[in-house]
């Protein structure tokens, strides 16, 4: 019950863990908002196979319906038409209402640490919650995670008396803590400052080298997604389906330095063009809707 | 509680707090015995208050040293206690279930809309026909609009609860009962305290027109028996020793606000 790879918390049960995997299969995706009657097309016949393990980044600009694929892959939504698999087994179809869970665990874009409650508190509480094991053993794994990231002391803290990048680091925590098969990661950065920001790259770089999860990682920073992922899908502008994916071959474990890779800049342009290509696209819209 | 009165003294915050009580009471003194204005020369002045008051001998029959203010206090307190710890449970109760339920929100809230606004006045004939003892009609006066503040502001409070909190706790694995302890409850805390404030000062307004009415003793029987006395002196110390009542409860339900809201009092700088 220790979360995979890392530290000595492993315990007997490691080995070929049950739980692993985490390969998504998207198949045709639509889901259409439908509010007073006014269709609002947020995804259509988006496909995307996700291998277990894979560090997928997904950009596009903003609206283009991002969020709402995300939000049906942790359940918060239905989906309207098309199937998701996790691992093999439906986890969305259309009518029939799946519940989240902790086999797929949402960071999310503003925060979501519960301000009554401490780090250690936060940590716990999905285990706690979900009785899969005894709360003091709990506690210890989540103050071994904390050690293992360098917070520790800060146990006792409510959320509010940390900084936004330290409250992002235990979020991701509290996620990880679950042993979820995925991570849903959605614009976890966003409105963190530069240098906080390359502090997030690799906690989460290092986090990823050890557990080596699948990651579902949405941003609108190009730098950010080619620097993390092992593949970038740039999707089209609303209704949202991928519209380039650009295999990333940069070697891992990565620092800063493949930021000046000519493979990276290479990869930047392309994506750049696509990108531009749609945010053009979403523009004129906009104007034809204001027209 | 914990400000030492040194502290407190040296601390310029409470000057102006001690300077506003000081010009009220000045105020009072010059309309009351200085310049004996026609409409308040039958009045009291401060001087002759507080004399009394802390008399061994009050002319008048009421002071600190005597047993019938005593008795007067720990009736009110009580019927206050009483009324307020009702509001709390069942107005909580209630609350949390209007915020929780959209189902039972449908069904009660218009009918707790309907009661609300009425006033605790006018529930006395009805308190004082239904309930088989006076003592029962005046704790129900002194609960019924302590339990709406109570009721309306946990619902606020309720639906104040950020969406994503209750999508993240359903992520982490929650079942519906740990959503409502871990999620509804800590976070509609802040507007249930704001409410129990409220609550608080509402129960003592109410009490009053409780004892007054149907009452037997009590600071509000007191103010209506001297009125019909003419024993003004007497009618002032009732209303200062409510008023420090009702200042010090409430302080006490702000303490204990802050004891279960550790969070709330920790935040980092100013909307960190
Ligand atoms: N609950 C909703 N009801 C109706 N429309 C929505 C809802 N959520 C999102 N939308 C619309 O769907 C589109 C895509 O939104 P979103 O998925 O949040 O985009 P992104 O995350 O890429 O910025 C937007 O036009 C947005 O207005
Ligand atoms: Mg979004």
């Amino acid at each position: 019950m220790s979360v995979r790879g890392l530290g000595p918390d492993a315990g007997p049960k490691a080995g070929p863990d049950a739980k692993a995997g985490g390969d998504i299969s998207i198949r045709e995706v639509t889901k259409i908002y439908d509010p007073d009657g006014i269709h609002v097309v947020a995804v259509e016949r988006c496909s995307l196979e996700i291998a277990a393990g894979e560090f997928l980044v997904v950009v596009g600009p903003s609206g283009c319906g991002k969020t709402s694929l995300l939000n049906v892959l942790a359940g918060f939504e239905d989906l309207t038409d098309g199937e998701i698999l996790l691992d093999g087994k439906p986890i969305a179809a259309p009518g029939r209402p799946v519940e989240p869970g902790s086999d797929r665990i949402v960071v999310f874009q503003n925060g979501a640490l519960f301000p009554w409650k401490t780090v250690l508190e936060n940590i716990v509480y999905g285990p706690m919650v979900q009785r899969r094991r005894e709360l003091g053993r709990a506690r210890q794994a989540a103050r071994n995670l904390l050690a293992q990231v360098g917070l520790e002391g800060i146990e006792g803290s409510y959320p509010a008396e940390l900084s936004s990048g330290v409250q992002r680091r235990v979020e991701i925590l509290r996620a990880l803590i679950n042993e979820p098969r995925v991570m849903l990661l959605d614009e976890p950065f966003r409105g963190l400052d530069a240098v906080a920001k390359s502090v997030m790259h690799q906690f989460l770089l290092d986090l990823f080298e050890r557990t080596r999860l699948t990651m579902f990682f949405i941003t609108h920073d190009l730098d950010e997604a080619i620097f993390l992922g092992d593949r970038v899908v740039v999707m089209t502008t609303r209704p949202c389906c991928p519209k380039l994916v650009l295999q990333v071959n940069l070697p891992r474990p990565r620092d800063h330095r493949a930021l000046g890779d000519t493979r990276f800049l290479e990869l930047k342009r392309a994506a750049l063009e696509a990108v531009h290509e749609e945010a053009l696209k979403a523009f004129r819209a906009g104007e034809r809707e204001l027209a | 509680m914990g400000i030492s009165f040194k502290r407190w003294v040296t601390n310029p915050d409470s000057w102006g707090a001690v300077a506003s009580i000081f010009g009220f009471v000045l105020l009072w003194y010059v309309l009351t015995a200085v310049l004996r204005l026609p409409r308040f020369d039958k009045l009291p002045d401060p001087v002759a208050v507080v004399t009394a008051w802390l008399s061994p001998n009050p002319p008048d029959g009421l002071s600190i040293f005597t047993s019938v203010y005593y008795m007067d206090i720990l009736y009110s307190v009580v019927r206050v206690l009483v009324s307020f710890a009702l509001a709390t449970v069942l107005g909580v109760g209630l609350g949390l279930l209007l915020g929780w339920s959209r189902v039972f929100f449908d069904y009660a809230f218009p009918l707790v809309e309907t009661l609300r606004p009425i006033p605790p006045i006018a529930w006395i004939p009805l308190a004082v026909l239904v309930l088989p003892t006076t003592e029962m009609g005046v704790i129900f006066i002194t609960f019924i609009a302590a339990f709406f503040a109570t009721v309306l502001n946990t619902l606020l409070g309720v639906q104040s609860i950020d969406q994503v909190y209750f999508r993240a706790a359903k992520c982490l694995g929650s079942r519906p009962w740990d959503v409502f302890r871990h999620v509804v409850i800590p976070g509609s805390l802040p507007a249930i305290f704001t409410g129990l404030q409220v609550a608080m000062g509402v129960a003592w307004i109410s009490l009053v027109a409780g004892e007054m009415i149907s009452g037997q003793a009590g600071l509000g029987y007191l103010i209506y028996e001297d009125y019909s006395n003419l024993q003004f002196v007497n009618i002032v110390i009732g209303m200062l020793t409510l008023g420090l009542l009702g200042y010090g409860s409430s302080a006490l339900v702000r303490l204990a606000g802050k004891r279960l809201m550790t969070w709330e009092s920790r935040r980092r700088g100013v909307g960190a």
